[in-house]
Parts: C-alpha cells; structure tokens; sequence
C-alpha cells in the first residue's frame, strides 16, 4: 500500500463528515437534484455555491500563505464538454451524481445502489476505451491547468470577490422566487 | 448539538458552509482537493485484478487510477458511513425502490426504474471520467479552485441536466 495510513485516516475521517453533511443537506434524495435541474428546488445550487465561495476564499488565503497547493484539473476543453453534456443528462436520469449516489446507498436508496453498480460498469468501460480517447478528444483544443485567473490576468482575490457578489445576488433572486411560489 | 445531529435537514447555506470549511480541511491535512469519481475507477480497478491482473497491470487508465486504497478511496467509503449514520439519526433512511416523481411520469415498474438508474450511472462516470471530474472533483473542488476546466463542466452539466430532466419529466405536476 502506497498510501500512508495517516492519510488513509484522514481520507476516512473527511469522507465521514462529507456524507454526513449531504444527506443533511438533502442531496442525497432523488427529487432535489431532478427538482433542481426543473427550477423547483434551489436547494443543490445553494449548497454548491455556499461551499464554493467559502472553500475558494480560504483555499486561495492558504495558499497566499504557502500552505497549500491548487490541483487544477487540466482543460482539455472538448472533453470537458462532451463530458458534461453526457454527465447532466446521465444525472438527471439517475437523480444523483456519483458523491450523492454513493451516499444514497448508504441511505437506503435500492435505485441508487442500482446506479451505483452501473458507474463501477461505466468505469470498466471507460478504461477500455481510454487509449482511444487520450490519442483523440482529450487532445483537442487543450488549454492545459489553467484557472479563471490565469486567462484572466486579473487576481484570484478580485474573482473571489465577484463570485461572492454573483452568488449573493443568485440567492436573494432565488429566495424571492421560492416565496412568491408558495 | 444532539438536536442538531438529528435533524432531518440542514439549511442549504449551512451545510454548503461545511462543505467549504471541510475542503479547507482536505487540503490543509493532505493538500488534496475533495472529489469522488476517481475512486470508482480504482474499485473496478480491484475487482478486474481478481479476475484479470495481466489486463489491469496493462491498461493504460488503470495505470494512472492502479487498484490500491489511496485518502480518495478513503474518502469515498467514509461517506457511505456518514451518510448512513446521518439519515439513521434522523430517521430518514427509508428503502427506496422507485422514487414517486419517477412513479408520477413513468409508473410503478421497479424493472423499468433500475434500467434507468443503471444506464445513469453508465453515462455519468463516463462522462466524469471523460471531463476529469464530477460534481465534487470539479464541480466543488475545481469551482472553488477557480479551474477553468470545472467551471466549463458545472455550466455544461447544468445546462444538459435542465435539458435532460426537461425532456424526461415535462412540464406536468406545476408546482402548487
């Protein structure tokens, strides 16, 4: 085993606290994320945007500090693409993403053990066809690790900050929406 | 606190709070952002070395997510015992074979319902694996991180999401 068990630990311990927190949130039920992709429940699109803001002010302060690194994914654009457009629709038939549905299971949720068994099937034949893919479509318009900042040339900081005010903006607009529903 | 611990939901904001005060965590304690889909990968990579270890040792994706217990993997099998332990504190955790906003549209067929969720799971951790990332690794974890990567899949997966279940549910049941 490569991984030291501290780690190991660690990896436990926050996956814990992770499941925890979204079942509470109550992501793990079919109907709040379907519910969200048909404006009928705020509730996945509040969580996200909370925990992005908090987690990026912090994670860019760590690391204006030094204490942390940023691991961005690369951004092999077509394939992030055509990934999120077969991953949208495939979440919006399962009710679930791969961290909800994982903990869904756990939950109790038989469909989403279900979905479960079909990402461990999706992922065996993802790895066939990995060669294929990384001679092809991961090649295409590559911009490679870079973040809003870099292709920016503005600050993280100032990003930072305009992505609070958006997200505090989409709240106020989403919590007048849901009141005049009701 | 135990109160709290039994809730059966916690406000949006709050729990995305946690969230974000959890990836502070991650990264402070391994320098590793959150994310979930990778360690699917390495699951089918330890079922496939029982069965074919030649085969797994060649792939050349195998070789990169290779069938051992990394903090990810870690991370993943800690959430089905948080997840479990949260919904039976509050006493949400039900068996749920067909879901009734599915039941509404698409009647009570569990068959029906299972091919379903199983061909979801297909073309979610394919399209995951294809972008890099799921809602946690990049949507989460790349967001925050300000990737361009991930902030291109959270509005390519949103906009497919809200076409797709546009599609599937329609428009009946209107709210209210």
């Amino acid at each position: 085993m490569a991984e030291p068990l501290s780690r190991i630990a660690l990896g436990l311990l926050s996956g814990v606290l992770f499941g925890f927190v979204l079942e509470k949130a109550g992501v793990t039920r079919f109907e709040t994320i379907v519910n969200q992709f048909r404006f009928r429940d705020f509730t996945v699109l509040k969580v996200m945007l909370t925990a992005i803001v908090i987690g990026g002010v912090g994670v860019h302060a760590f690391r204006a500090l030094g204490w942390v690194h940023l691991s961005i994914k690369p951004a092999q654009m077509a394939a992030v693409i055509v990934g999120g457009l077969v991953f949208g629709v495939g979440m919006a038939l399962l009710g679930y993403c791969p961290g909800t549905g994982i903990a869904a299971m756990a939950t109790g949720s038989r469909h989403a053990a279900v979905g479960v068994l079909g990402m461990l099937v999706g992922a065996a034949v993802f790895a066939e066809l990995y060669p294929w893919a990384a001679s092809t479509i991961l090649r295409v318009w590559n911009l490679g690790s870079v973040t809003l900042p870099d292709i920016t040339g503005w600050p993280a900081w100032l990003i930072l900050t305009l992505l609070t005010v958006v997200a505090l903006g989409v709240f106020g607009l989403v919590e007048r929406f849901e009141k005049r529903k009701v | 606190m135990m109160k709290w611990l039994k809730a059966k939901r916690w406000r949006p904001y709050v729990a995305g709070a946690l969230i974000g005060f959890l990836s502070w965590f991650t990264f402070l304690t391994v320098d590793r952002p959150i994310g979930v889909s990778s360690a699917v990968v390495r699951t089918v990579a330890m079922a496939e070395s029982v069965a074919a270890p030649q085969h797994v040792k060649t792939n050349l994706y195998f070789q990169k997510f290779p069938a051992s217990i990394d903090w990810e993997w870690a991370l993943v099998a800690g959430m089905l015992a948080g997840a479990a332990l949260s919904s039976r504190l509050s006493g949400s955790a039900s068996v749920e074979r067909v879901p009734e906003l599915w039941m509404r549209r698409f009647g009570p067929s569990v068959a029906k319902r299972y091919a379903a969720a199983f061909l979801g799971g297909v073309l979610l951790i394919g399209g995951a694996r294809l972008a890099g990332g799921c809602t946690s690794g990049h949507g989460i974890s790349g967001s925050l991180q300000l990737a361009l990567s991930s902030w291109t899949f959270f509005l390519t997966l949103f906009a497919s999401g809200v076409a797709a279940a546009a599609w599937l549910y329609g428009k009946e049941d209107r709210h209210g």
